[in-house]
């Protein structure tokens, strides 16, 4: 062999163990994302079991409960929005950054409404019956997309409800909140707290649109239920998705120095029958995108509407419009499947508890 | 007379240290067969070694500390130094040892207390709320985690599970605060690996697998650093 033979053989060599090791190195990413996606798939399959075999095809899909308030109008039209007006929840809209909330006195003002939605008993002790915050059902301080946000209620007001038959302003929409939500007092037109809530939701809303169809608005209507909703099937699903957190007896959970972190679902401190959380439609559609906190989605449809029903088939404070008698109160506020006030489960009447016990501000304790 | 005084004080003996299993107390302080007393690592008050990662006790819930007893014992949750620990003890003595640390008051010494005085992070919201006072400085990512979350990654904040200031919620969310930055961030990227189980419902697995490494390490410090006395 000639030198320069022997130097085209070594170059040859080399150039094979080049090119054998790329490809094994790629040989080896190749297995290494294959076996990353198998085991991605196998985690997703693990996180969000499949329960739709539970649910038998066959089933026709009923009519959607005759959702009608008195008026005609889907009862709280405003805190659930049809499905695909806001699908995916990923509004366009996002509200500026907390960090920008402005220095002066509107920005303290702001700074208070924000303090008031995440500390409400707290903040606004006169007005607040009950152990829950603001924040408990409109997630990430009134941010969030598709957990009613607080932006795009803002750019919703004035606006006629059927609730109160009656076109609503922001304001008197925030005085509700207090009397069924907070099952307190709705403060005073123009009290502080209200300025103080009105003025954290217009900068949250600083840049959207005045339109009351903005996407990410209420919470996202669900289909209706495959299979007609069931108590003891939704009762099962809050034993294995919920009770953990929110107790088996749906009082929440208090930290040691008495703050209510997991809010009560139901009982004397929790929301009275006439907030809009009450209707099974409306906890359903927050509890499928929102629920176990961090898991939104991962509970069928079904599973949502019947652990709705289980939640919303449990005693709580009196409807503060209580007219004297559960069947009048009923037939004039809740004559629709979405409330279970007034009926009968398990032999005892919801909502025959008497007049609603005169108002006492929640007691909660100092810093 | 003598030997028949000294054999009841054996028998006596002996009596005593078959119940010696079923008392937690007991297998804190003293161990139990070939186990070593629990407070040779975690501190006579439970509290804790912070240097060496050893993780407070004291004050955790009695149900939080039985499961990681059987998690060690069944070897979810893996660690060399508990894993035979757990293992020798009998189901009884898991549940006696882990309710003796449950009933320990949180405050215990003061041997976890960080080096860093003032918590980390611009106005520290004790109760989740932020002082009205305008802070100009931004918060950095371990209070912004522990207090707000990161909704736009469907990521609650730590707090709205472990309680305001991270002090724990019922027997099942131990605190967070008292023990130290080693230790929260070791626990949070064994979550992460699935070398510890991530508990009921996958609560942690999903908020573990959300964090980056940068994520648990400010988070870890920001939790060291809150004043731990008093917490419970």
């Amino acid at each position: 062999m000639t030198p320069t033979q022997r130097l085209v053989l070594r170059v040859a060599v080399a150039l094979l163990t080049i090119v054998a090791g790329i490809v094994a190195i790629g040989a080896f990413d190749y297995w290494g994302m294959e076996n990353y996606t198998q085991r991605k798939l196998a985690s997703l399959r693990q996180t969000s079991p499949d329960v739709s075999a539970a649910v038998p095809a066959s089933v026709s899909a009923r009519s959607p409960a005759a959702s009608r308030d008195i008026a005609g109008d889907p009862p709280h039209a405003e805190l659930v929005t049809p499905a695909g007006a806001a699908s995916g929840v990923r509004a366009a809209f996002s509200p500026p950054l907390e960090s920008q909330i402005p220095i002066g006195e509107f920005g303290d003002v702001i700074r208070r409404g924000r303090e008031i939605f995440v500390d409400t008993g707290r903040a606004a002790p006169a007005y607040v019956g009950n152990s829950l915050r603001c924040v408990n059902c409109h997630l990430d301080a009134g941010r969030l997309a598709g957990s009613s946000p607080l932006w795009a209620a803002f750019v919703s007001y004035p606006a006629y409800r059927s609730k109160t038959q009656s076109v609503s302003t922001f304001q008197q929409r925030l005085q509700g909140c207090f009397e069924y939500s907070m099952n307190g007092k709705a403060p005073p037109p123009n009290a502080p707290e209200l300025v103080a809530l009105e003025s954290y939701a217009y900068w949250l809303a600083t840049g959207a649109a005045v339109d009351p169809k903005l996407p990410g608005r209420g919470y996202s209507a669900l289909a209706a239920p495959a299979q007609v909703r069931d108590y003891t099937r939704g009762e099962q699903v809050y034993a294995a998705n919920c009770a953990f957190c929110h107790g088996a007896d749906g009082a929440g959970q208090r930290s040691p120095d008495g703050v209510a972190v997991f809010p009560p679902l139901w009982g004397p401190e929790s929301f009275n029958w006439g907030a809009g959380m009450g209707r099974i439609n409306n906890a359903a559609a927050f509890i499928k995108a929102n629920m176990p906190l961090g898991m939104g989605g991962t509970l069928t449809d079904q599973q949502a509407w019947d652990v709705s029903l289980y939640m919303n088939s449990h005693e709580r404070p009196q409807d503060p419009r209580y007219s004297g008698s559960v069947q009048n109160t009923r037939s004039t506020f809740h004559d629709t499947d979405e409330s279970m006030y007034g009926r009968d489960v398990a032999g005892k009447v919801l909502g025959a508890t008497g007049a609603p016990r005169p108002f006492k501000p929640s007691k909660v304790p100092a810093r | 007379m003598t030997l028949s005084r000294n054999l009841s004080w054996v028998m006596f003996g002996i009596v005593l240290s078959t119940n010696v299993h079923a008392d937690g107390a007991t297998i804190a302080q003293q161990g139990a067969g070939s186990v070593v007393a629990c407070q040779s690592c975690h501190g006579v008050a439970g509290e804790g070694v912070a240097a060496a990662g050893f993780p407070r006790l004291a004050g955790m819930g009695a149900s939080y500390l039985q499961r990681q007893l059987e998690a060690f014992a069944q070897g979810t949750r893996s660690n060399a130094v508990m894993m035979p620990i757990a293992k020798a003890l009998s189901a009884a003595d898991r549940k006696a040892v882990a309710s003796h640390y449950a009933s320990m008051p949180f405050g215990g010494a003061a041997a976890m207390q960080s080096s860093t005085s003032a918590p980390r992070g611009a106005a520290q919201p004790k109760g989740g709320v932020a002082p009205p006072a305008a802070s100009a400085s931004a918060p950095t990512v371990g209070v912004t985690l522990a207090t707000r979350g990161r909704w736009s990654d469907t990521l609650p904040a730590c707090e709205q599970c472990h309680g305001p200031g991270g002090r724990g919620v019922g027997a099942d969310f131990p605190p967070l605060v008292g023990q130290s930055a080693a230790y929260l961030a070791a626990q949070l990227t064994a979550f992460k690996s699935k070398a510890r189980p991530a508990g009921p419902m996958n609560l942690m697995g999903v908020v573990a697998q959300k964090l980056s490494d940068a994520d648990v390490q400010e988070v870890a410090a920001y939790y060291a650093s809150l004043p731990a006395g008093g917490a419970r």
